[in-house]
């Protein structure tokens, strides 16, 4: 028995429904049902045994990972924003006609997302993402405000650009492999793409793979092509912050890895590594220095997941089974913390009517319950054990420096720049007077507790069959 | 004797494009920058029929007279008409001056050249050229997108970029997809013209500059 | 020898009298076709060769500061003019003058004339020779690069800068649809404008002071050098038009290399008296149909030249690799 099916079903079957469900309480009920089932039905690949790729479909271990944490982050955003626009819709911020849209994007949305994680074919890959893109660019504007409609557009420009630049470098993907594999389908699918590697010719490959890293580079928000990632955090429903940071930089992440795979498999083309590295070094500096001025609280987090896509970036890069896991562990525990941390300056937000940093002082004093999961989160964010994400960059760190010692310092100071960053405005969140509430706050902390005790739980103790199958991923991504 | 007309007239083609996004450049007038991109999509009409003729794909055809339908008449219209409305003046306003751009696209078309020829060797010679021009093409889109500071223009720039791909892609031989990919660009495009109308996304912004909303957002003192 | 010695140099003076004698009805027809377009019945076409008899029979006026660059200027210009028109292919091939210069000597011989008219115009020391004197100047320090370029790009594709040798592989028919001289063409034409002072550059009919370019830099002339200055200008004309028609239309010129054959001559005559017409009647529509842009615009138009060319001559590297 096959998944797949019902895991793009879900969502396509859920979006058109909800775009007749004019009620705003019970489409969030559908939208958080159908993010459930999806997450279920994921489950199911890890048990069932690995279909062999189809035309439409190519699943891998790298990819069911992928699917698993996406349908499973999507389905708490799905439940954390329930609450979330029921709070939008009573401040008049939002109308149930904007819900109804909003509902059937998202869903939209996870589909685009589960389909470039599983297709077998680059140009469906390709045109997934683009899908991804708009909806997730309607959802940034979905406040209408003159700010959000800039971010959005902001947003809407960059990431066509850089769709169209990855359009480029799959056209000469394809001319690098016409020569082995001619002219026909074949030579966009992932598996036999991956089959004939070595036989494609290696500056065509070499050209496309700089046209790709800048084109899912700037979907990715690697520095210098994150200009648009901050506004759109920012401006756009929190929910939709946290998805975009969690799951859809990701995946253009993976879009990127699986190009770099192909480009691996070919002896003769250029090693992507030191690209890769370059451009995760970069994120993780300037973003590391930007976080010392932010007074929006989302921006905030927004240039945090810049850093850290940067340091996965130069996970991958640095390559082998020990980086490479560290890479996919890190990938994994961003995607929980932050949606974690998302959701709970959403709530913060919300009840303080605001999203300035100095507004939202001294969380722990008025919220307990929010103001220190939100400190556990960015305690966890900035890589404090005993959280995961401490783990995953302990051992990307070790595992550079016997390789390459300067690198590892780097990262080093990269990361503890960032540390510096973080906590130097955690303290101004969390601690410190409480400024008064404009409204009370509601909304469940269920979700966020459930992320705290994944990522908790990974930094502790990784279970002995997660640590091997995560191996044999880092295996594959050579 | 006919392989070297099919050759001849997609060089021809392609040199019309890429002439055509000169031609946006050089305009000082938005609704010129408008008449000129309508011409480089009529080109591209072209190019993309005459290698659905050539190569025997039907198939091109389709992406043919999406880029007439679409890129030539519509989009022009919508954005003449929205121009029109909303009285943006009629003026482009450049970053650069526009002998200096132009200069740089000449820049940029070299260096496509100069990237695209050497990589691309053992490629038929038509491939190649069509590679070469629309990189140039693209690359030029680019520069309409950094150098013009206007939402409409900005829009035109990042449409003749497409049309450079659009190029590239009927250019390969055999590359499946071609349709979809328009179609999916299509989409694109009339999103954008949709946000630019509903919204009225008057003179606007830089793209690469985060002032305004760092100013609005309180990030900057 | 001496036979074939002495139907060349029939052949070139025949050459020189047919440009001398068409260049005022070039200007003449372009004037009255634009006319008739603007709805005006327009002089004769014949009016500009009144004109000219009429300026040589009056008295010559100089200024009290003219010094002897001012006085010989007119002659100067005149002869090289003469000397430029003689080595453009205008109904015949293989002129004995177009052995000695090539496409560059012909563009260094307008550039001298464009000098001295340049410098004469300086000379007299009034506010209106200077402007135009420097507006002339802009205008030539661009459009020269711009031809220079052209004359590379199409040297290029022919392998050769010799005018005849360039017809001839022009005629030979191995160019196809050339992109490169396409774009060449495009530039020439645009180069072709700025020099010739027409529409949209300068405004060769009106004597309006703050635009005018060419006219303000001879207003201090007079009588016969007026005349001979005016005559420059059209032969100006004619040779680029006759540039133009016999570089990218050059079919049904008498390919005359050795002996006068009559039926030729007479077949490239006609053609001749076709591009000139052809030339009349579109600079005519051309120029009704477009308005004058400012000075400062014309730097872009000029710019755009050089841009087509330099990517006339990058076309001609892409098309290479076939």
């Amino acid at each position: 028995m096959n998944a797949l099916p019902l895991i793009l079903g879900f969502p396509l079957a859920a979006a058109v429904a909800l775009a007749f469900v004019s009620d705003h309480r019970i489409g969030a009920r559908v939208n958080a049902g159908a993010s459930l089932a999806t997450f279920t039905v994921s489950l199911l690949l890890l048990v069932l045994e690995t279909p062999e790729p189809t035309q439409i479909a190519f699943i891998d271990d790298f990819n069911i990972y992928l699917v698993v944490l996406t349908s499973f982050v999507a389905f708490t955003a799905a439940w954390f924003s329930a609450g979330y626009i029921a709070h939008e819709i009573e401040t008049g911020r939002l109308t149930p006609a904007h819900l109804r849209f909003y509902h059937a994007m998202y869903q939209v949305l996870s589909f685009a997302m589960l389909l470039a994680l599983t297709a077998n074919n680059i140009g469906v890959m390709w045109a997934a993402v683009e899908l991804a893109t708009l909806t997730t660019v309607v959802m940034v504007s979905l406040y209408r405000t003159r700010p959000s409609l800039e971010a959005a557009w902001k947003y809407f420009i960059l990431g066509s650009v850089g769709i169209a630049l990855a359009l480029f470098g799959t056209i000469l993907v394809y001319l690098a492999a016409q020569k082995a594999m001619g002219p026909g389908m074949e030579a966009l699918t992932w598996s036999s793409l991956f089959a004939e590697a070595p036989n494609f010719e290696p500056e065509l490959l070499n050209v496309a793979f700089v046209f790709l890293l800048i084109g899912y580079g700037t979907k990715a928000g690697l520095v210098p092509l994150h200009a648009w990632l901050p506004d759109a955090h920012a401006e756009g429903p929190t929910p939709i912050s946290a998805v975009l940071s969690g799951l859809l930089l990701n995946v253009a992440l993976y879009a990127i890895v699986r190009f770099k795979m192909l480009l691996a498999a070919n002896g003769d083309a250029l090693a992507p590594g030191p690209l890769l590295i370059a451009m995760g070094l970069s994120s993780l500096f300037v973003a590391g220095l930007m976080l010392y001025r932010r007074r929006d609280i989302k921006r905030l987090f927004a240039y945090s997941s810049i850093e850290h896509m940067g340091v996965i970036t130069v996970a991958f890069g640095m390559g082998g089974p020990l980086a490479n896991f560290a890479g996919l562990l890190h990938m994994a525990l961003h995607s929980l913390t932050k949606s974690a941390i998302f959701y709970t300056i959403g709530l913060a937000s919300q009840a303080r009517g605001t999203q300035q940093v100095e507004q939202i002082r001294g969380l722990t004093a008025s919220h307990p319950a929010l103001g220190w999961s939100l400190v556990a989160g960015t305690a966890a964010i900035s890589g404090l054990p005993p959280f995961g994400l401490f783990m995953s960059e302990f051992l990307l760190v070790s595992s550079t420096f016997p390789r390459a010692p300067v690198l590892g310092v780097l990262l080093l100071i990269g990361l503890l720049t960032a540390f510096g960053g973080l906590m130097l405005r955690l303290h101004g969140i969390a601690f410190g007077e409480a400024e008064r509430d404009r409204r009370p706050l509601v909304g469940s902390l269920i979700p966020v507790y459930a992320h705290l005790l994944l990522i908790l739980i990974a930094g502790v103790f990784l279970p002995g069959p997660l640590v091997s199958w995560f191996q044999s991923i880092a295996e594959v991504l050579g | 004797m006919f392989a070297t007309l099919a050759y001849d007239l997609s060089h021809m083609t392609g040199a019309m494009v890429l002439l055509a996004g000169f031609a946006v450049l050089y305009q000082r007038r938005l609704l010129g920058v408008l008449r000129a991109f309508a011409c480089q999509a009529v080109a591209v009409a072209v190019a993309a029929a005459w290698q659905a003729y050539s190569q025997e794909a039907p198939h091109l055809y389709v992406t043919a007279a999406i880029a007439l339908l679409l890129k030539g008449i519509a989009a022009p219209v919508a954005l003449d008409r929205i121009v029109r409305r909303l009285d943006i003046h009629r003026t482009v306003e450049t970053a650069v001056g526009i002998g200096a751009t132009m200069l740089a696209g000449v820049g940029l078309v070299v260096l496509a050249v100069l990237l695209v020829l050497p990589v691309t060797i053992s490629s038929a010679a038509l491939t190649r050229e069509t590679l070469a021009v629309a990189l140039s093409v693209v690359l030029i889109g680019f520069l309409i997108m950094i150098t013009r500071r206007n939402a409409i223009t900005q829009v035109v720039g990042f449409m003749s970029l497409e049309n450079g791909l659009v190029l590239a892609a009927v250019g390969v031989k055999g590359m499946p997809l071609v349709v979809e990919m328009s179609v999916a660009f299509s989409l694109l495009i009339a999103f954008i013209l949709f946000g630019i109308f509903f919204f009225r996304i008057r003179e606007l912004f830089d793209t690469l500059d985060l002032q305004s909303i760092e100013s609005f957002r309180g990030e900057r003192r | 020898m001496i036979q074939a010695a002495i139907t060349s140099i029939g052949l070139q003076l025949l050459h020189f009298m047919v440009a001398l004698a068409s260049a005022p009805l070039l200007v003449g027809s372009t004037r009255f076709a634009k006319s008739r377009l603007q709805g005006r019945r327009g002089a004769s076409p014949i009016q500009p060769y009144r004109d000219l008899l009429r300026l040589m029979r009056k008295e010559t006026v100089l200024a009290h500061d003219a010094s002897w660059i001012f006085r010989i200027t007119p002659y100067l210009v005149f002869a090289l003019m003469a000397a430029a028109a003689g080595m453009v292919p205008m109904f015949a091939l293989d002129l004995p003058l177009a052995s000695i210069g090539d496409l560059i000597a012909i563009v260094a011989l307008l550039a001298t004339a464009r000098f001295f008219q340049a410098l004469a115009g300086l000379d007299i020391g009034t506010a209106f020779g200077g402007m135009g004197a420097s507006r002339d100047a802009l205008i030539g320090s661009l459009a020269e690069p711009a031809v220079l370029m052209v004359a590379f790009a199409v040297a290029l594709v022919a392998g050769t800068t010799a005018l005849p040798a360039i017809v001839r592989f022009v005629l030979s028919g191995g160019v196809g649809v050339e992109v490169s001289l396409a774009l060449a063409l495009i530039a020439l034409v645009i180069v072709a404008i700025a020099e010739n002072g027409r529409i949209p550059v300068d405004n060769p009919a009106t004597h309006l002071e703050l635009t005018m370019v060419h006219e303000a830099m001879v207003l201090e002339y007079s009588g016969r050098d007026l005349a001979l200055i005016e005559a420059a200008q059209m032969l100006k004309l004619l040779v680029f038009v006759s540039l133009i028609a016999s570089l990218f239309a050059p079919w049904g010129l008498a390919v005359a290399a050795d002996g006068f054959d009559f039926a030729e001559l007479l077949g490239g005559m006609a053609v001749f008296v076709l591009h000139l017409l052809a030339a009349a009647l579109l600079i005519a529509v051309f120029e009704v149909s477009v308005a004058k842009m400012r000075v400062f615009r014309v730097v872009e138009f000029l710019g755009a030249a050089f841009i087509l060319a330099v990517l006339a001559v990058v076309f001609r590297f892409v098309t290479d690799v076939s």
